[in-house]
């Protein structure tokens, strides 16, 4: 056992962290680091960047044009791209339907997709739940009607973040009411520019803009863009939600996070002294800080064992999720009361308006309400420990 | 990076899993302990034989040159079989301070000695008052002729009663409080001025209070450097930290395989109760604790041997905190499932939590080492 990176590793490390001085934009990582706004061209910019380099996606294998690094390698490259300041990629398209493209799809579809998800040309979006599915993913009702060589699909997703931008959605829509539920799935693949589709913007409680409801009227899809066998699509989608969870651990973002908490702990003022002497702020940090390091070595455990996550992939989806509400909820304690103010103009780049406190303040709150997602989403945490207790405990 | 056993680590790994539950049993060890002797030499010699007891010293010196990595799988065992034999005190405390520090005599004289389950030795520091503290030490030695005098008071000495030979701190310079001005030293248990009080602790090992009054010792029993042993103290904590976190992670382990079949055989109102989902959620999060503990009996296990000071003690003190507030929820939880019965002696499960919880209150709990890592943060400037 031997937790230090091997010479190998801390050299592709110096290579991707040269990679991001000499290439990450300046005013893409001045807003990411300054928690403002995120904006599709800034994230359309960045996988371009990476793309030109042949990085654009490093969890894939070379032959479908991704970097064909191990999972120790991709670690390194996300912990270093969050710690420079560069935008998180879209994992819609790389991490979700990708790796479902890659094992379940045909000859035809890899060529047709594959490229435009790593090249960041095609903006892709979820299309799982529904108003009357959540975490009972199998009750979901849009339905696709087979006629001649279209589907027409009607129905409602929604909870569809950045659905605004997206070209494409891939869906989970029901072709059979016979049988189990699980059983009358197929996985679409649904062009957002089709005829019937229309996108509804849900506001969410830090007063942004990144969720949708997207109604389906009539739209013909062809049979073409069905991923695999008509209702398989639970198998493919419960394939697709296991590489979503060991994402969701998000080590790398969070490291760079907790850098900045720290450093805000440093800056802000308690009273006559740095908020980082106040013991009893600083032993939560601590807490925080700890159960951020076992988290990080639970995910390189995983990682490195060569059997592959599993059901235990719901550990780090529920620890990782705690870990980052826990990060955000103490930026925004640790700018305290200055992050009441709420100056939805204050998150662009641009702006010289006054704000109370400092920069870290203005979005800590809005930060903090929208982070509660993380545990709702992606299989609720309630439904984590479900999967934990029926597929690992065997209760 | 890797977390891969070794070859030999993994056999070391299997053949002790297989010891502990096949000449383990939970009445065996129930008899041990009911014996009062704190040891069973039965055991002690099967340990022996299987190299245990000589894994982490050097090949010179009888030992197979092995690491804290060794160690970890060992404990883990034990941990899993709650095994109470003096391993701790003698091999990984007294052991290590000895290889770490001893010179060629002293080496050649205790280490084969332990190596062969001959000796049992203990590490008499902790004073009453100290607390955690491990500078906070008032007992002396006092130069004299060619002898040193040794007068004070130890407390907690872990199998201190078992010992025929106790390594012993004291001042020779500065007061209580100061890192400077500590030596350590080998006495024989049976020496004139020495009075040992053995207890039994409350998870079935044995503990003592140890008694010194003017207890002449062999300037040649002088362990490392004069008024330095500090350092030397600390990293011998450090190992045994990560030992006790590595025997915390195999009683969690044994925790939830013993909670978990209970409350698949456990029937309520018609129903096995680990169907009822407000259970299945609490043995979830105890099955997460526990693997975090894993991570972090790794992390102190490849830490605890580097000289490398302020990370050690960085890595050393997070294992302690986060494992010592798992076991304490894993612990807490087992018994809750396990309802009365997991308070009855009769249970395993209440076994596990009595060690579970004694463990977090050896070298530090968790509060403490929370301070530690807390109090390192104000060092760092981010």
């Amino acid at each position: 056992m031997d937790l230090n990176y091997t010479p190998e590793q801390d050299a592709f490390r110096r290579e991707v962290r040269q990679f991001l001085d000499e290439n990450l934009p300046d005013d893409i990582r001045e807003r990411v680091q300054k928690r403002l706004r995120p904006d599709k061209a800034m994230t359309e910019r960045w996988q371009k960047i990476l793309f030109d380099k042949g990085w654009g996606a490093s969890t894939w294998p070379e032959e479908h044009g991704g970097t064909g690094w191990n999972p120790i390698e991709q670690v390194i490259f996300e912990e270093e791209c969050a710690l420079a300041g560069a935008p998180r990629q879209l994992d819609f398209g790389l991490r979700m339907v990708a790796p479902v493209l890659m094992t379940f799809g045909n000859e035809e579809q890899k060529q047709r997709f594959l490229p435009g998800i790593v090249s960041g040309e095609d903006w892709w979006c979820q299309g799982y739940s529904e108003p009357g599915a959540g975490s009972d993913l199998a009750s979901l009702r849009t339905s696709a009607k087979l006629e001649g060589d279209h589907y027409v699909v009607n129905g409602q997703k929604t909870w569809t973040t950045l659905g605004q931008h997206a070209d494409w959605i891939f869906c989970l829509v029901r072709t059979s009411t016979e049988g189990k539920p699980q059983q009358g799935i197929s996985f679409l693949l649904i062009n957002m520019d089709d005829p019937g589709i229309t996108v509804r913007p849900i506001i969410m409680a830090d007063g942004e803009h990144e969720i949708n409801e997207v109604y389906f009227d009539n739209v013909r899809v062809p049979v073409e863009n069905l991923i695999g066998e008509e209702n398989k699509g639970w198998t493919y989608a419960k394939f697709l939600l296991g590489h979503e969870r060991t994402g969701l651990a998000n080590v790398g973002q969070w490291k760079a996070i907790m850098k900045r908490l720290k450093q805000v702990a440093h800056e802000e003022q308690d009273g006559q002294r740095p908020l980082i002497e106040n013991t009893r702020f600083r032993d939560r940090l601590a807490q925080l800080d700890m159960e951020l390091r076992a988290l990080e070595l639970t995910v390189l455990r995983v990682l490195s064992d060569k059997r592959g996550p599993g059901p235990q992939a719901s550990i780090l989806k529920i620890r990782g999720t705690e870990i980052g509400q826990r990060l955000f909820e103490m930026l925004m304690e640790a700018t305290g009361q200055d992050a009441i103010a709420h100056l939805p103009d204050a998150l662009e780049l641009d702006y010289n308006g006054p704000r109370p406190g400092s920069i870290d303040a203005t979005p800590a709150a809005g930060d903090y309400f929208n982070m509660r997602k993380l545990s709702i989403f992606g299989g609720s945490n309630e439904i984590q420990r479900n999967i934990i207790a029926q597929l690992v405990l065997g209760l | 990076m890797n977390f891969d056993l070794t070859e030999e680590q993994q056999m070391l790994n299997d053949s002790l899993r297989r010891f502990v539950s096949n000449e383990y049993s939970f009445e065996k060890r129930g008899q041990i302990i009911d014996s009062g002797k704190g040891t069973d030499p039965v055991t002690w010699a099967a340990l022996a034989e299987m190299g245990l007891l000589a894994f982490t010293f050097p090949e010179d010196y009888d030992g197979l040159g092995g690491n804290a990595v060794d160690t970890m799988v060992v404990m883990e065992n034990f941990g899993r079989g709650l095994v109470v034999e003096p391993y701790l005190a003698t091999v990984v405390l007294a052991g290590g301070l000895i290889r770490d520090l001893g010179n060629d005599a002293q080496k050649r004289d205790a280490l084969p000695a332990i190596a062969t389950g001959e000796r049992l030795m203990a590490l008499a520091h902790s004073e009453p008052g100290a607390r955690y503290n491990l500078s906070q030490v008032q007992t002396t030695a006092r130069k004299e002729g060619d002898h040193f005098l040794i007068s004070g008071q130890k407390t907690a000495v872990l199998h201190g009663g078992q010992a025929s030979q106790l390594i012993v701190s004291a001042r020779t310079s500065g007061t209580a409080g100061d890192r400077q001005g500590l030596s350590l030293f080998i006495v024989d248990a049976d020496a004139n001025g020495v009075k040992v009080n053995d207890y039994a602790a409350h998870d079935g090992h044995r503990i003592a209070d140890i008694n010194f009054s003017n207890v002449a010792v062999s300037a040649d029993n002088l362990l490392g450097s004069l008024d330095q042993a500090f350092p030397a103290i600390e990293k011998a904590i450090d190992l045994g930290i990560a030992a006790v976190c590595a025997e915390a992670v195999g009683a969690m382990e044994a925790m939830n395989a013993t909670t978990l079949d209970y409350i698949k055989a456990r029937k309520q109102f018609g129903v096995p109760i680990g169907k009822f989902q407000v259970l299945q959620h609490r043995m979830a999060d105890m099955f997460i604790q526990t693997e975090q503990a894993k991570s972090m009996a790794i992390l102190a296990a490849t830490e605890a041997d580097s000289e490398h000071r302020d990370r050690r003690r960085e890595a050393i003190s997070m294992a302690k905190t986060l494992i010592g507030q798992g076991a304490r929820y894993v612990a807490q939880e087992g018994v809750q499932l396990h309802g009365g019965m997991g308070v009855t002696e009769e249970m395993f499960a209440a076994h596990l939590f009595k060690r579970l919880t004694l463990i977090n209150l050896l070298f530090g709990d968790a509060e403490h080492h929370l301070g530690e890592v807390s109090d390192g943060l104000l060092a760092k400037s981010a």
